[in-house]
């Protein structure tokens, strides 16, 4: 069995931590064994966390020349046998494209985590949420990948470890759309004494880039292991050789890597509800946003208003079965987002409802207030 | 030389390379150091860019290997060497790829030292997307994006990789196989940071450009450019005239 039961490193118990503290314990706990990566801003404290933990649990700490190399370097070290992560921001994560596509093309579990900002470009090193559509579409080709919105400090525990076995099941790199607002957040932390950690399928001789099922993810083992593993991002068959010109062979390996995330939505995406039960409008939200959501519904609900709020813990796979479920009993759902509009519009596609955008962009997160009023004013 | 080097092609591989590059002649060199040194084979990594010079490992060499992004084949190998130390870790790939776009990436590397060794396929010009200039290409030379000939000056990447700390470089030309062999076993064998640039003719799109009409005349142009550092005491990797001397230069 994959699965396994895996004791705690951190001991078991109640912490004050940051979420930069919290992602880099929960990576640990769930195995990380190598870390690259290049300062920014809001992710530094987890690398400078991991500087001096990583080595001390027999991991490899590596601060590299860039962004590119961070993520290059992680997908060798994926290769190589060890569960790999690296952490960035908005311009950060733009230049870690090409290598997540790297990562999706030769199917190495990586975990990336963006501290979202305001943007573009440098634009200010405040609170963003302005990258959950590039987390879809930033790579080019367009193939899926994982995407998650913690919005805690214990959700960036936690979900480090889930982006983990996520990354190591699914054998693709996992985008954790963390913001500046939930690293820098410090908050209580449980940290339980043992997880379930997902390892990853090494069977030798057999093909390690196909398989029969067209949703299927094939055995990776690693360099060194005497499997003469033939690595390469170009279209290949399912022993890695590339056939660049074969419109079968790109038809068979993009449509297994579309389906073995599109196939699994129900595996893969979470969503959490609150006050829906007797709902006639909601929010939906995700990240920090939704704290804020949250506290806007119960506000409402003192006053009498029938609000609810679904929350988008998986972002991509976009949880469409929810959303749809919800658009078709409430008249009226509200996405408040850090940046100008962008879930909104999957939220729209999938709803049967009226979907009401509300964006704010300025480097302050979203205050309950501004989405009490928003709700007020769409009424 | 004996023709060991064969049992270490993936089985089933057409040789991609055109006819008369150097390229095929650097792979038999490679491979015959990886025999001459009785190498585990299990335990080799080649991690190779895009371009020409990353079809030599990759898919020709039956090791593990790993065929990256444009410009990123050593961070990948510095991954991999870093998750696995037993691995002997070599990077073969172009100049284009090497030099240019992943430049920043080859000093840094050198100057973190890591165990790794690179070894360039220089063939002064960007071969696989039709022939453009490269930081390689000679001054003068002609090439679709120069079509006056080159008026910038070529990068010296032996004096690059040693400014940036390599603990051993070598220069040499395809055509000299016994030298490059053993500037590849030493470099190997050398803890640490090595580097070995091999400079390898283009017939279909250098040479072509450059008006040579043979195979042959393309290797006496290109062997015209360099010049033996033997009897050279003087440690320059430029000579006098601007010719890229071959040799050892190690730093240890």
């Amino acid at each position: 069995m994959p699965w396994r039961t895996a004791d705690s490193v951190l001991p078991e118990g109640r912490y004050y931590f940051t979420g930069a503290e919290a992602l880099a314990e929960g990576a640990i706990a769930a195995g990380c064994g190598y870390f690259a990566g290049y300062p920014i801003t809001p992710t530094t404290e987890a690398m400078e966390h991991l500087a001096h933990r990583l080595p001390e649990v027999g991991g490899v700490f590596i601060q590299m020349e860039d962004e590119i190399a961070s993520v290059c370097s992680c997908i060798g070290a994926s290769w190589a046998g060890r569960k790999a992560m690296t952490v960035t921001s908005g311009p950060g994560f733009s230049l870690m494209q090409e290598g997540i596509g790297h990562a999706l093309m030769t199917e190495a579990p990586l975990v990336v985590v963006d501290g979202q900002r305001a943007g573009p470009s440098t634009g200010q090193v405040t609170v963003g949420a302005g990258d959950v559509m590039q987390a879809r579409w930033g790579m080019h080709g367009g193939i899926p990948t994982i995407a998650t919105a913690p919005w805690s400090v214990q959700e960036l525990y936690d979900g480090a470890v889930h982006a983990f076995n996520l990354a190591e099941k699914y054998r693709l790199p996992v985008l954790v759309m963390a913001e500046a607002a939930t690293m820098h957040l410090r908050e209580s932390l449980t940290v339980p004494a043992q997880l379930e950690v997902y390892e990853r399928d090494k069977s030798p001789g057999r093909p390690p880039f196909g398989c029969d099922a067209p949703d299927g993810v094939p055995p990776m083992p690693s360099f060194g292991e005497g499997e003469r593993l033939l690595v390469t991002a170009s279209t290949h068959n399912e022993w890695g050789f590339r056939r660049t010109a074969d419109p079968l062979t790109e038809r068979v390996l993009v449509n297994r890597l579309y389906n073995k995330v599109m196939m699994h939505v129900d595996d893969i995406s979470e969503v959490e509800g609150y006050y829906l039960d007797d709902a006639d409008e909601a929010i939906v939200a995700y990240g920090f946003t939704a704290r804020a959501a949250l506290a806007a519904v119960q506000e409402l609900r003192d006053v009498g208003r029938k609000l609810g709020l679904l929350r988008l813990k998986t972002l991509w796979p976009f949880p469409a079965g929810p959303v749809k479920e919800l658009g078709a009993r409430v008249r009226r759902i509200l996405v408040p987002e850090m940046n100008l509009g962008q879930m909104v519009y999957v939220v729209r596609a999938t709803a049967d409802c009226d979907v009401v955008r509300y964006g704010q962009m300025d480097g302050t997160v979203i205050y309950p207030a501004s989405i009490v009023e928003a709700i007020r004013r769409t009424a | 030389m004996s023709n060991e080097w064969r049992d270490y092609l993936r089985p089933g591989v057409t040789l991609p390379f055109c006819p008369g590059c150097g390229h095929r002649l650097l792979l038999k060199h490679v491979l015959t150091a990886i025999v001459e040194l009785g190498l585990d084979i299990n335990k080799v990594l080649f991690v190779s860019g895009i371009g020409c010079g990353g079809w030599i490992p990759s898919p020709c060499i039956n090791t593990d290997t790993l065929h990256c992004l444009h410009g990123r084949a050593v961070p990948f190998a510095v991954g991999a060497k870093m998750a696995n130390p037993e691995l002997t870790t070599l990077v073969v790939s172009g100049d284009g790829d090497i030099a240019d776009i992943g430049g920043n990436h080859l000093i840094h590397a050198a100057r973190r030292d890591h165990d790794i060794t690179v070894i360039c396929a220089n063939n002064m010009n960007y071969g696989m997307t039709g022939g453009q200039v490269c930081s390689t290409t000679p001054v003068g030379a002609i090439t679709h994006t120069t079509p006056n000939g080159n008026q910038r000056r070529p990068f010296d990447l032996i004096a690059l990789v040693n400014g940036a700390g390599a603990r051993y470089a070598a220069r040499y030309l395809v055509t000299e196989g016994p030298a490059l062999v053993s500037a590849i076993k030493r470099a190997i064998q050398t803890p640490g940071f090595s580097f070995v640039e091999a400079i390898s003719p283009c017939p279909t799109q250098f040479g072509r450009q450059n008006k040579k009409d043979s195979i042959k005349a393309v290797y006496t142009y290109v062997e015209s450019m360099a010049i033996s550092k033997e009897g050279d005491s003087t440690g320059a990797t430029l000579s006098p005239e601007g010719l890229l001397v071959t040799g050892e230069f190690a730093h240890a």
